[in-house]
């Protein structure tokens, strides 16, 4: 009982604390912006500690954040290698194959009329679809390994690439375009020096959704089928065996990779769109 | 109307492309199967044909091309083999049958239509907390921010394990993966709209003196409609996908994702064709039918484009 009532204590702090901040005199300082998330994310790492011992919730249900840490420090080494299984060789593979075609494709769209007016309704649809059930589909034609998962992913990413793309190719103006031609540039010539750079926030909007895609993808394409590796096979089997605290682990490094996978492309996006209005600050 | 035949020819290629990819994809089950009604195939016996390549296959037995759109379990079945067995499947049959897509498509409908609006309720909610608080602002929307960047559906066969074990199972597992993946896209996109009128339209409502709950009904509501919408056809699409994935750790009992995971366990491809189908339409329906709605209210606001 004790603990429970320091759980709301903890609550109660950590929420004191960000009020503080929030209504201080410092409060759009990017410390603050840094410092506020964090304390709110540690408060709600504290009370889930703190009420599942208070309370003595079963490990079946909820394991303890200690539980989960112990755990994923016990099993790196499986970690590590569900890591590559999953997210180097199917998620990566899948995520580089997909956004080069769709990126190449839009190129093509681009270039003529009947493609765009014919594909881009067509890709719209199918970038709304529920795609992740092509998984078993694909995983009886590319086998169990990770292929089938790399060709689930390259389907899931193809689609939302496309659009992005080709919404960001027709970005330039057409003041922009008309300077252009009267430089006399070639179609080439205006493609690489206009229309592909105005294009980069777009394609940099599909690569971002696309990284939580293909990790999505890559992982459920792995219930359907998989070597007895990868992250989605440890998840379901943990789950079958009531092993809650190793599917834990393995969604921190779901969230951790998702995050890192992200956050890099986005880095990449900084330096490449640097002259953006929304890069500037 | 140029756009409408482009469409077409485009679906037409695609259609095309379909069944002249079952040629090579299916060519070696419809060898065997002349092999054994006894007419002549090239590499006569059938481990010769396994390490043949596909195409030369095909055109050394171009006779039993047709035969390669007729088969029982193709690798890729053609087109019409899976409308045929979507029309028997869907009209065909009793809606009360376990064969029946419609009832399997209900099945999915109904956990994704109660978890999409159990999340989207507590989207919006969330997001005028956020806009109304300044602590909530700072504490909570980086990590509804970060949320997006995770494969947050890894949850779902956790979800449906820990529930079934304190007695809860059917249709609430399913609604709850449906509802968080819809949740967090509503959120930001909320936040969004109701951040987005500007600093004169609220500057003026202030010169109305204008009391915060008149700012947000009179205002800030009706401004944020399109970002709304723009979310909830993101949040459907999300939450579908949730209730699919969710019905494949029970161990298919019921649902598009149980007739997938069904058909991919007995190698009954037409029918994982036919639920994948299903689960398209079913998809383009909802986020059809949202187009819509947002059409109609937009108009009657005065927003529309």
């Amino acid at each position: 009982m004790i603990l429970v009532f320091l759980a709301i204590l903890v609550w109660l702090t950590g929420w004191w604390l960000n009020s503080r901040l929030a209504s201080g005199p410092q409060a759009d300082t990017p410390m603050v912006r840094f410092l506020a998330p964090l304390i709110f994310g540690l408060t709600v790492i504290g009370v889930w500690e703190l009420l599942v011992q208070g309370l003595e919730v079963p490990l079946v249900i909820l394991p303890a954040p200690s539980v989960i840490a112990v755990r994923f420090a016990d099993s790196l080494p499986i970690l590590w290698a569900d890591f590559t299984q999953t997210i180097i060789k199917g998620a990566l593979s899948g995520y580089i194959i997909g956004c080069t075609a769709a990126f190449l494709m839009a190129i093509a769209v681009d270039r003529w009329d009947f493609l765009r007016l014919g594909l881009l309704p067509v890709g719209n649809f199918v970038a709304a679809l529920p795609i992740v059930g092509t998984a078993p589909i694909l995983v009886m034609w590319f086998g169990f390994d990770w292929h089938s998962k790399a060709a689930v992913v390259v389907v899931m990413v193809f689609f939302p690439m496309l659009v992005n793309t080709v919404a960001g190719l027709r970005e330039a103006t057409s003041m922009q375009r008309d300077l252009m031609e009267t430089y006399a540039a070639t179609y080439w010539q205006s493609f690489v020096k206009l229309r592909l750079p105005a294009a980069m926030p777009f394609v940099f909007n599909g690569l971002k959704i696309s990284t939580t895609l293909a990790l999505i993808g890559a992982i459920v394409a792995e219930f359907f089928g998989s070597p007895t590796l990868g992250m989605g096979f440890r998840i379901s089997t943990s789950v079958g065996q009531l092993s809650l605290d190793m599917v834990w682990a393995e969604i921190v490094v779901a969230a951790l990779a998702g995050t890192a996978f992200y956050g890099l492309v986005a880095m990449i996006e900084k330096a490449v769109t640097f002259w953006h209005p929304s890069q500037r600050g | 109307m140029k756009q409408i035949t482009a469409v077409l020819w485009v679906v037409a290629a695609i259609v095309a492309f379909w069944y002249i990819a079952c040629i090579p994809m299916n060519i070696d089950s419809a060898l065997n199967a002349a092999e054994r009604a006894g007419e002549q195939v090239d590499p006569p016996n059938a481990k010769e044909r396994m390490q043949e390549n596909d195409i030369i296959l095909v055109w050394d037995n171009s006779f039993a091309i047709p035969d390669t759109w007729d088969q029982d379990r193709p690798r890729l079945p053609a087109p019409h083999e899976v409308i045929t067995e979507l029309w028997d499947s869907t009209v065909g049959k009793k809606i009360t049958s376990k064969r029946s897509l419609v009832y399997h498509g209900w099945v999915t409908l109904s956990a994704t239509m109660l978890g999409f609006v159990i999340g989207t309720g507590l989207g919006i909610l969330l997001a005028v907390g956020i806009v109304h608080s300044k602590v909530m602002d700072l504490s909570v929307m980086p990590w509804a921010i970060v949320s997006q960047t995770i494969p947050i559906i890894a949850l779902a066969p956790m979800i449906i394990v820990v529930l079934y074990s304190v007695g809860v199972q059917g249709i609430i597992p399913k609604a709850i993966i449906s509802a968080y993946l819809s949740f967090f896209p509503v959120v930001v996109g909320m936040v969004k709209g109701l951040r987005s009128p500007d600093a004169m339209q609220l500057d003026l409502l202030r010169t109305y003196n204008a009391s915060q709950s008149q700012g947000f009904w009179k205002l800030r509501l009706p401004a944020s409609m399109p970002y709304l919408f723009a979310s909830l056809k993101i949040g459907i699409a999300a939450s579908l996908v949730g209730a699919i994935v969710g019905e494949l750790p029970t161990g298919a009992v019921a649902g598009l994702g149980a007739r997938l995971l069904a058909g991919s366990y007995y190698g009954q491809t037409v029918q994982i064709w036919s639920a994948l189908f299903a689960a398209a339409i079913l998809a383009g329906c909802l986020v059809g039918l949202l187009g819509l709605i947002e059409r109609t209210v937009l108009r009657r606001m005065g927003m529309a484009q």
